[in-house]
């Protein structure tokens, strides 16, 4: 017992050292996905706890089973209950068929009513019309097309806060995947399709964006900023892109389609109303070469 | 004349020299031993012409030891790049050496070190656990070992020859395609795969008819040991699986080599019919490689807790229905692709009912613990370390089988610390606890019990701080696949811990070949002389330890379940064994052959040497025709000599 005691012992300081460590270490850092900032992302770290804590009405009685069966049956302990020809018990098998089957059977109802209500198709509820914004993946950048305003923009997202926002998705590119993890969940922008995502932000602030999808070399920089901010903050960032010495028509977007990395943000004062479905067009018909 | 093939394919930089250099002195040394000691030709006649299933299994180990070096060498790298490619520093791998680097890691891990394991410890256990003297078709059985070692020598050629995929393991279109993916490089995944695929197609073939037509008498379904039904059911997995592998990377290559357009971007292909059908493949994999440990686990609880398993037939039954649900889940791998609600719903649900019939399992093997007597050995170890870090991962798939839930997590550091946890914690566990279980009965001698229990340290305390940080890594926003990221997240601390993590996994390894090592020149005080080291239950403790080339002089008697431990309460007769003429099949040089045909066939299409592809192809074709016409395989070990043998063995 004495060799058990001190492990516990040094178990115990070395717990004690890591914990203020630990916490040290997160002070002041973001853990996106439990750090929600729109609806969507809340109900889905909502979704989280749920399930984790259903998990847990299993795996708790499995550690505690484990180890206390581990320890009272030791080789070494004589005077627990040996049974070499105990092979099995009904009422107990019932009971742990008939557990997960219970526990499973309520998150089945959970996950089929969420994946319609957090289905990334469905427009968000509110007052008035969800904002489009366009969306292209691209060697190695994004594109936002913002068609109510005729505007566009690289590597960057100015979103109203409380606006209900539909990304229509595409790529011109290898597939690639969107995601802002602190508004809501991610979607896959693939080549002559499209793909939608309606998110909202309902706080001001910078949010990390980038692709979860593997798409070649310069995939690990194409991330964004997207940024919510108030709605008078969002025209006037519409007016400052206007301004810009830039548009986007056929040949710009070619241009700007070129394989290239590590992108800086840039707007474009105005973009050819047409140029998603060209994009999307290009993939559609017979190969051109 | 040569294809793509030029010197250019030789000179990859530095740190593929690194790798080119290790391998090829590696090799070298190899070589100068086998010719020090004149041991080609035993090397030949001995093994590599070897239609013992035994023998063939011992090959599958050694080759999957070997890639588990290089696979955990790429691990190291990856950790390595990860943790100091921050901010203004880049690293030392180029994104798109990186990229090759997973991919590889990946790659052979899953096909090369997982699937290795597996079919060595079926290969050299399960013929053995039914009373058999062999595989149904044994030379089948080395057509299949060679074409997966060809497979694993042309991925390791990607290495000193031209480059290898830089598109994942999986090589999604359109990434994979000509149009992104230019090179040789998916040219080698794709080949490799496909010629080591063919050998596991036909390996499941053979070992799920040795099950069904090769058990003893007496040995009913129900009355077979349960690693034998989890190989049952992965061998059915295999044969319904394995030919969409097939199907869908010759698609790949297809497009690839002769410009067709089945998962391009453009020109009518769709890279989502590509997703689904490799997943298809993919999800049915898993299981192919977890419920053999699951098998092994059933084996080592029972026999270190004197008990039998608790609640076999639901044990059964739960093996059936994962195998069932294994081909009805793919969709999950993908929920982001913008399917409906209702598709996603429907796969979400059909994974979660998954984690049913794995929580009985889970509650059986504790149950047969339970009044018990548990010797706390290192299968045991592992078993009880599996328990903990399979439940956490348990957990995590759960969370991610809820559709909404995976848009959070999915393509991030969280999916990817889950999935090491079932492999890592899951199946590569549960192998290591086999290997060590059954060693002795391998190589007659026991293994080292302290080593063992460093490795086992070693193993589960670098998995938590490999695989842990991920986890958080992930609910940070960490994508999976970055070689490089911004100082300003926070994620270097985090990486680093995960390094480390890996750093004492490779230590972990290090105890295990140590172990290994120590455990051969100790022999003689860990001499397994009674054949059944353990006090074990089933009939591969029935002969004797390592088991004779025919397996059993005489065929055990089957009654019940746990044959052996019953034949062991039963009395001793006194009377004389008498032996009978055993027919064993003859060796064959030809399964070689077919793997260096298929080499050559792969090579050639590779780097697109037109002429040679077909003559390698030819040249298989050929061997397994003039094989085929061969009458004379087997030889017979007549009584008297049988008698000779088991005499020799109880001096």
């Amino acid at each position: 017992m004495r060799k058990y005691s001190k492990r516990l012992v040094a178990g115990l300081v070395v717990l004690a050292f890591m914990v203020p460590l630990v916490f040290g270490y997160f002070h002041g850092k973001t853990l996106a996905v439990l750090a929600p900032k729109g609806q969507i992302a809340v109900k889905e770290k909502g979704l989280m706890e749920l399930t984790v804590t259903l998990g847990l009405l299993v795996i708790i009685p499995v550690f505690i089973l484990m180890f206390s069966f581990a320890w009272r049956y030791r080789e070494g302990n004589t005077k627990a209950k040996y049974s070499p020809h105990l092979t099995g018990n009904l009422v107990a098998e019932t009971v742990w068929w008939a557990i997960p089957i219970a526990i499973i059977g309520v998150l089945a109802v959970v996950a089929w009513n969420t994946s319609h209500s957090l289905d990334p198709h469905r427009p968000i509820a509110s007052n008035g019309p969800a904002m489009p914004i366009q969306v292209v993946a691209l060697d190695w950048k994004w594109l936002f097309i913002y068609p109510q305003q005729h505007v566009a923009s690289v590597n960057y997202l100015q979103l109203p806060v409380g606006q209900p926002v539909t990304f229509t998705i595409t790529a011109d590119a290898p597939m690639n995947s969107f995601w802002i993890p602190q508004l809501g969940g991610q979607i896959y922008a693939m080549a002559g399709m499209t793909t939608q995502l309606n998110l909202v932000a309902d706080h001001a602030g910078n949010y990390r964006g980038s692709s979860a999808n593997l798409s070649g070399k310069g995939f690990a920089g194409m991330r964004f900023v997207a940024r919510a901010d108030t709605e008078q903050a969002f025209t006037k960032w519409v007016a400052t892109a206007r301004q810009s010495a830039t548009t986007l028509d056929l040949a710009g977007y070619n241009q700007l389609a070129k394989p290239s990395e590590n992108n800086p943000v840039h707007v474009y004062a105005s973009v050819d109303p047409q140029l998603f479905n060209t994009i999307m067009l290009k993939y559609m018909g017979p190969e051109r070469s | 004349m040569w294809g793509r093939l030029n010197w250019h394919a030789f000179n990859n930089g530095l740190v593929a020299l690194g790798g080119q250099l290790t391998m090829l002195l590696a090799l070298l040394a190899v070589a100068a031993l086998l010719t020090y000691t004149h041991r080609w030709k035993w090397l030949w006649r001995e093994w590599l012409t070897s239609l013992d299933h035994k023998k063939i299994g011992i090959m599958y180990l050694a080759v999957a030891v070997l890639m588990m070096l290089r696979g955990l060498a790429d691990a190291a790298m990856v950790r390595t790049q990860q943790a100091t490619s921050v901010g203004s520093s880049h690293g030392f791998l180029s994104p798109d050496h990186f990229q090759q680097v997973f991919s590889a890691h990946g790659t052979i891990m899953i096909f090369f070190v997982a699937m290795g394991l597996m079919f060595g410890l079926i290969n050299l256990i399960m013929p053995l656990q039914i009373g058999s003297r062999d595989v149904a078709f044994p030379f089948l059985n080395s057509v299949s070992f060679w074409l997966f070692a060809s497979g694993m020598i042309l991925i390791n050629v990607s290495l000193l020859v031209g480059e290898f995929s830089a598109a994942g393991w999986l090589a999604y279109p359109p990434l994979s395609e000509l149009a992104y993916s230019p090179g040789v490089g998916v040219d080698y995944w794709i080949w490799a795969l496909q010629i080591a695929g063919v050998g596991s197609l036909l390996s499941g073939i053979n070992f799920l008819v040795t099950i069904l037509r090769m058990r003893r008498p007496g040995m009913t379904l129900m009355k077979m040991p349960l690693f034998t039904w989890s190989v049952l059911n992965a061998m059915v997995l295999v044969i319904f699986a394995f030919p969409v592998l097939t199907a869908t990377l010759l698609m790949l290559a297809l497009d690839r080599t002769l410009g067709m357009h089945f998962f391009t971007a453009g020109g009518g292909g769709n890279a989502m019919m590509y997703v689904n059908l490799i997943w298809a493949w993919g999800h049915p994999e898993v299981y192919i490689l977890v419920l053999p440990a699951f098998g092994i686990y059933s084996e080592v609880v029972a026999t270190f807790s004197r008990k039998p398993i608790f609640g076999y037939t639901s044990m059964v039954w739960a093996l059936m229905a994962i195998s069932f649900l294994s081909y009805t889940v793919w969709l999950h791998h993908f929920f982001t692709m913008g399917a409906g609600a209702d598709v996603n719903a429907f796969f979400g649900i059909t994974t979660m009912i998954i984690a049913i019939p794995t929580g009985v399992k889970i509650f059986n093997w504790l149950f047969t613990m339970y009044r018990g007597r548990i010797k706390f050995v290192t299968p045991m170890q592992w078993f009880l370390g599996f328990v903990v870090t399979f439940s956490l991962g348990g957990m995590a798939g759960v969370m991610m089988a809820v559709p909404a839930i995976d848009f959070q997590v999915h393509n991030s550091l969280f999916l990817v610390a889950h999935f090491h946890t079932m492999i890592v914690g899951g199946v590569v566990f549960g192998f290591f606890a086999g290997l060590t279980y059954w060693f002795p009965k391998f190589f007659g001698f026991r293994l080292n019990e302290r080593l063992g229990r460093y490795a086992f340290w070693c193993w589960f305390v670098g998995f938590l701080l490999a695989f842990v940080p991920l986890y958080i890594l992930g609910l940070m926003g960490a994508t999976r696949r970055l070689d490089h990221y911004d100082a300003s997240l926070g994620w270097q601390g985090l990486f680093i811990v995960a390094g480390i993590g890996v750093m004492v996994i490779i230590a972990g390894a290090g105890f295990q070949i140590l172990q290994l090592i120590v455990s051969i020149k100790q022999r003689n005080d860990n001499l397994d002389t009674t054949g059944d080291p353990w006090n074990g239950r089933t009939l591969e403790w029935a002969t004797t330890s390592p088991a004779p080339v025919y397996n059993f002089a005489l065929l055990p008697p089957v009654g019940e379940r746990d044959a052996f431990w019953a034949t062991k309460r039963r009395k001793k007769s006194d009377e004389e064994p008498v032996y009978e003429d055993i027919y064993l099949p003859k060796n064959s040089g030809f399964g070689f052959y077919i793997g260096v045909g298929s080499f050559i066939t792969g090579f050639a299409l590779i780097w697109h040497i037109w002429w040679l592809a077909p003559l390698g192809l030819l040249s298989v074709i050929a061997c397994i025709i003039i094989r085929s016409t061969d009458e004379d395989t087997e030889y017979r070990i007549s009584a008297a000599q049988v008698a000779k043998i088991e005499a020799g063995q109880e001096v």
